[in-house]
């Protein structure tokens, strides 16, 4: 029944990184600006006037030096505590025109408006975009469908065609019969670039050569994944706002280092400060993990006498969420891979088996329940003290405090909103 | 089984974080529901220079500056002009709109600029600590 299907909007910030610098810097007003990934290595956000320079995305910051020197690019590194703050700022907004709403990534929600008159989603959908623009400074395109999958390509649309103004709506078949066939099947949400050239080997190159495949045949040739993807196409929703999203599998905390790391207690508080935040993560969800691996590698680029991986894993006596007791695992696992020599260039620790926290039931080999429960308590009122007061505002001190290892960052804007040490300054 | 040593102190913990003060955020009065009407849309400024003192607003000010409210003239505003931000009262005369200093020893008013300007939020308070504010805490005194 697409026809009365409830119309659900994804909304997204443009260039949202770029936008977030651009708020609380005004000489950034009509200036090229791009935003660097992780050790300052690739643009992963670039402004409007960034685009129409011609600088791709991910592209390494060395190969578009001339391009940043020639047009006076403003170059920045992540503030990723700044455009933390302004997605908390945009979803909060767009919460007053919907209770049902699911925050799909730092900047994309998905909302949903039953009952709402589809005639009026446009007039809608230009209201949001001019609120959250003027409360939060940030601009979004708002992209309207009877399944998620459609709200998601109506929003690609909001974006390409300047005619729409911010906003597209996707909710009338005969709309789609019209433009899915301009769409490349590559922009379809979950298509991808492994499943794209397959597609097109089979002569299914739009949105609506994929529409049009036959679902039993999809299912047959890419799985149920395939199958969902041309129902959802054909306005059947398949994927409700309010689905769980399926259980996290692993959570890996990795990170590249500014420079080589060659002490042994320098890697082991980088991976205790992994573990730590690994552990913060699966907690924040409920889950508790069952294994715990840590991993540090050479430069990939090195000369290959001096290349090495080192690796090493191991099951847990019991399902844990615990931060120092994970943070010990690790320590214990580098002894088994750490060699000295070769300058590190990244590390990671990865939980993975993850299980709701409530199904641990302890084994006969676990900790006594009284100790557990104590570990157990600390890990709360940490997790509670870092909500209310800003992250890390303790942590074990085997996650160290200097963090030499860290990554590169020269180029990051102060966190505006977030300190009272670095809040714009107003001229009077 | 060989455990390896945690490296929390618990005691520290538990003696320098009593029970939060959660419980009681229903009772007494609350500066942030006084002062920010539009959470998502209110953010802090630092204040610069005397241009406003006339209208109760000195050098070091925290301002509050909410942007869900619309700019009328009359209202202290935070404007961009010339890629920078400025702190003035917004005014209409003669069909066009100023933004005037509170100062006499200042030039009253801004003309807007051939760029003109841009009203990025309204002030809708000021903070001020006193010299008290930052004085060292007694020794018997419990936070």
């Amino acid at each position: 029944m697409a026809a009365s299907a409830p119309p659900i909007a994804l909304v997204d910030g443009n260039n949202f990184f770029a936008s977030c610098e651009k708020v609380f810097d005004p000489s950034l007003r009509g200036v090229p600006v791009i935003v660097l990934s992780n050790n300052d290595g690739c643009a992963v956000a670039r402004s409007a006037e960034a685009k129409a320079l011609g600088i791709p995305m991910g592209a390494p910051l060395f190969k578009i030096r001339d391009i940043v020197a020639a047009h006076g690019v403003r170059v920045f590194s992540g503030n990723f505590e700044l455009y933390g703050d302004m997605s908390r700022r945009v979803t909060e907004v767009l919460s007053s025109f919907t209770p049902d709403l699911e925050v799909y990534s730092v900047d994309e929600s998905f909302l949903a408006f039953p009952g709402m008159d589809h005639a009026r989603l446009l007039d809608l959908g230009q209201v949001i975009r001019k609120r959250v623009e003027r409360w939060t400074g940030i601009p979004v395109g708002v992209g309207f469908g009877p399944t998620k999958t459609l709200a998601k390509l109506a929003n690609y649309l909001a974006k390409k065609v300047t005619m729409f103004d911010g906003v597209a709506s996707l909710m009338e078949a005969e709309v789609r019969q019209a433009v899915l066939a301009q769409i490349p099947v590559g922009e379809v949400w979950g298509v991808g670039r492994a499943l794209a050239p397959r597609l097109e080997a089979m002569g299914i190159r739009s949105a609506y050569d994929l529409a049009a495949l036959d679902p039993r045949q999809a299912r047959r040739a890419f799985t149920v994944v395939g199958e969902r993807l041309v129902r959802e196409l054909n306005g059947l929703s398949c994927l409700g706002l309010d689905d769980v999203p399926p259980a996290r599998q692993s959570a890996v905390v990795s990170r590249s280092f500014g420079r080589a790391v060659t002490s042994r207690a320098e890697l082991e508080e980088a991976l205790a400060a992994f573990a730590h935040r690994a552990a913060e993560k699966i907690r924040a969800e409920g889950l508790a993990a069952c294994y715990v691996q840590a991993y540090a590698h050479t430069n990939r680029f090195a000369e290959p006498e001096s290349r090495y991986a080192g690796c090493a894993g191991t099951t847990l006596i019991e399902p844990t969420a615990d931060g120092g007791l994970l943070i010990g695992e690790v320590k214990s696992l580098l002894e088994r891979f750490w060699r000295p020599g070769p300058g590190f260039a990244k590390a990671g620790v990865m939980l993975a088996g993850l299980v709701p926290e409530a199904s641990s039931m302890g084994s006969l080999f676990g900790r006594p329940a009284p100790k557990r429960d104590k570990a157990k308590r600390l890990m709360a009122a940490m997790d509670a003290l870092n909500a209310r007061m800003g992250r890390d505002t303790i942590k074990p001190l085997a996650a160290g405090l200097g963090k030499p290892w860290q990554g590169k960052s020269a180029h990051r804007s102060k966190a505006w909103t977030t300190r009272w040490a670095e809040l714009p300054v107003v001229r009077a | 089984m060989h455990r390896p040593t945690i490296p929390f102190f618990d005691q520290a913990v538990a003696a320098g974080f009593p029970s939060p003060a959660a419980d009681h955020e229903a009772v007494g009065l609350n500066l942030d529901r006084l002062l920010i009407r539009h959470p998502a849309a209110t953010f802090m400024l630092r204040v610069a220079g005397d241009s406003m003192t006339g209208a109760g607003i000195l050098d070091g000010d925290l301002a509050i500056v909410d942007r869900a409210i619309e700019a009328r003239p009359g209202h202290v505003v935070v404007a961009v002009l010339d890629g920078e931000f400025v702190l003035k009262r917004l005014r209409l005369r003669g069909g066009r709109l100023f933004l005037d200093a509170e100062n006499p020893r200042f030039r009253a008013c801004v003309a807007p600029t051939e760029s003109g300007f841009d009203v990025w939020g309204v002030v809708t308070a000021v903070v001020r600590q006193m010299g008290a504010a930052s004085d060292p805490p007694k020794a018997d005194e419990q936070r």
